[in-house]
């Protein structure tokens, strides 16, 4: 048998290993461990004085807003039903444009934080925010 | 019931039960959540290179390249120039195939007898599709992963994210490749429990990864879909551990996803020691990465000895004068 082991096409197994670390610790280096502030929304003042959103609690909000409005979405196109009663008994109207963004007026500083910081791309913003707020008019069109 | 597929099963639900009651009741996130990720992509990468380095320390003594078409010979014969290469550029090129295409996998025959006794074999292509189909998904949503693991999120993240999900199904939308991955494994699993002759060679340590991955992708699509989880905690965890600045945020991320963190650390972990190293091997396999030249050049036994040798002039110089004495013709008469 051999007497010392040694590395077979060591350059190519070396130049290999090292193309391998590499790729796999991308994340490390990519970052240049810095330290990355996690987001902070920010609410307008009328979100502050509503105190209240359609969900009960901020976590809740947090995780399940999407699936609201999906349910909203579905809800207001197939039956034309656009009454909503939240957790707390008031009544909302299922509207992204008329309720959300009318406490909550700053996408720059609210939605994009998390959605920046998390890389969702909803395409809720291909219709609503700029456009023309939604009207009775053009909901019974 | 198999012991190996029952023994697998039952060490991922005891793994699953270990962190969610580790967790959700002993409170140990900062050990789920950051020191045991960290231990295990430390013994990924020293048991990785380790076992690199272990393959490339043994010796190949003979050229045993599989070939697959014909050797290149009299210059009127076409060589399969891929499936039988000469040269350096022909492997790079089998090797870019096999790992890329998976082309000794699409080869792949299965023999049955028919009609009693009459011997059959037939192209059996749905293992090399599925099995493309979980490689693929499964680094689509590796990749896609990185989206915890950078910040800013570059643009190729987003747009393959953007592809991965342009049904735009539900909301959050539905990703293809989760669906896949699931689909694929669940048939690698079948397949492996299903088939008697396959069930009979397949191993706990076949079905424990199966388990393992299939118990990743279920927490995470019961996450992304259905539970909920706040994404924003989750990439202060995760982006915490990359830059070297651990944090475990309160609340918003449940026990599924220590679960899922858990079970993640778990494989990769594993994986140097298991037959997922099939990964780093494929590059270091002398079926596939030698040339088939050996009749062009030689190959020399990496552990052959100095075999000390007795030449013709040696053993005239020794016995010259006897030979002469004896009549025997020499070469040299001096």
């Amino acid at each position: 048998m051999l007497k010392e082991k040694r590395i077979f096409n060591k350059k190519l197994v070396i130049a290999g290993l090292i193309i391998f670390i590499g790729v796999i610790t991308f994340p490390f280096w990519f970052n240049h461990a810095k330290v990355v502030a996690p987001p902070e929304v920010k609410l307008t003042e009328k979100a502050k004085e509503a105190k209240e959103c359609v969900l009960p609690d901020k976590v809740k909000m947090r995780g399940n807003h999407m699936q609201l409005l999906d349910m909203w979405r579905d809800t207001v196109v197939r039956d034309g039903n656009r009454k909503y009663i939240g957790t707390n008994g008031k009544e909302y109207e299922m509207s992204l444009s008329n309720t959300c963004l009318d406490c909550h007026s700053n996408k720059a500083d609210f939605c994009d934080k998390c959605h920046e910081y998390a890389s969702v791309n909803p395409y809720c913003w291909d219709c609503h925010i700029d456009n023309p707020k939604e009207t009775k008019n053009n909901e019974t069109q | 019931m198999n012991i190996n597929y029952l023994a697998s099963l039952i060490a991922v639900i005891v793994l699953f039960l270990l962190v969610y009651v580790g967790v959700e009741a002993a409170g140990l996130r900062y050990f789920f959540g950051v020191l045991l990720p960290y231990l295990a992509v430390i013994i990924f990468i020293i048991g990785f290179v380790k076992k690199i380095v272990g393959w490339a320390k043994t010796p190949v003594p003979f050229r045993i390249p599989t070939t697959c078409g014909q050797q290149e010979t009299l210059s009127w014969i076409k060589p399969a120039k891929i499936d039988n290469p000469t040269t350096g550029s022909g492997v790079f090129v089998r090797m870019l195939l096999e790992i890329l295409c998976f082309r000794s996998l699409f080869r792949n025959t299965k023999m049955e007898l028919r009609e009693g006794d009459k011997l059959s074999y037939e192209w059996e292509k749905w293992l090399w599709l599925f099995a493309l189909a979980f490689h693929y998904s499964f680094l689509t949503v590796l990749l896609r992963h990185l989206r915890f693991f950078l910040e800013p999120v570059p643009g190729c993240v987003k747009f393959l994210e953007s592809i991965d999900g342009f049904l735009q199904i539900g909301l959050p939308g539905i990703m293809i490749s989760g669906i896949i991955l699931l689909a694929a494994l669940l048939f690698l699993l079948l397949r492996r429990i299903l088939i008697p002759q396959i069930k009979y060679i397949s191993l706990a340590s076949d079905y424990f990864p199966l388990f393992l991955i299939i118990g990743i992708a279920i927490t995470g699509i019961l996450m992304r879909y259905f539970t909920r989880v706040d994404i924003a905690g989750i990439k202060e965890l995760t982006i915490g551990l990359v830059t070297f600045h651990p944090t475990v945020p309160d609340g918003g991320i449940g026990g599924l996803f220590y679960v899922h963190l858990f079970f993640v650390s778990v494989l990769i972990a594993y994986f140097p020691f298991s037959k997922l190293m099939h990964l780093g091997g494929i590059f270091m396999s002398p079926t596939r990465n030698l040339t088939t030249d050996t009749r062009a050049t030689r190959h020399i036994n990496p552990w052959n000895y100095d075999v000390k040798v007795h030449t013709y002039e040696e053993y005239e110089e020794e016995f010259r004068e006897k030979m002469i004495g004896a009549g025997l013709p020499v070469e040299k008469e001096s």
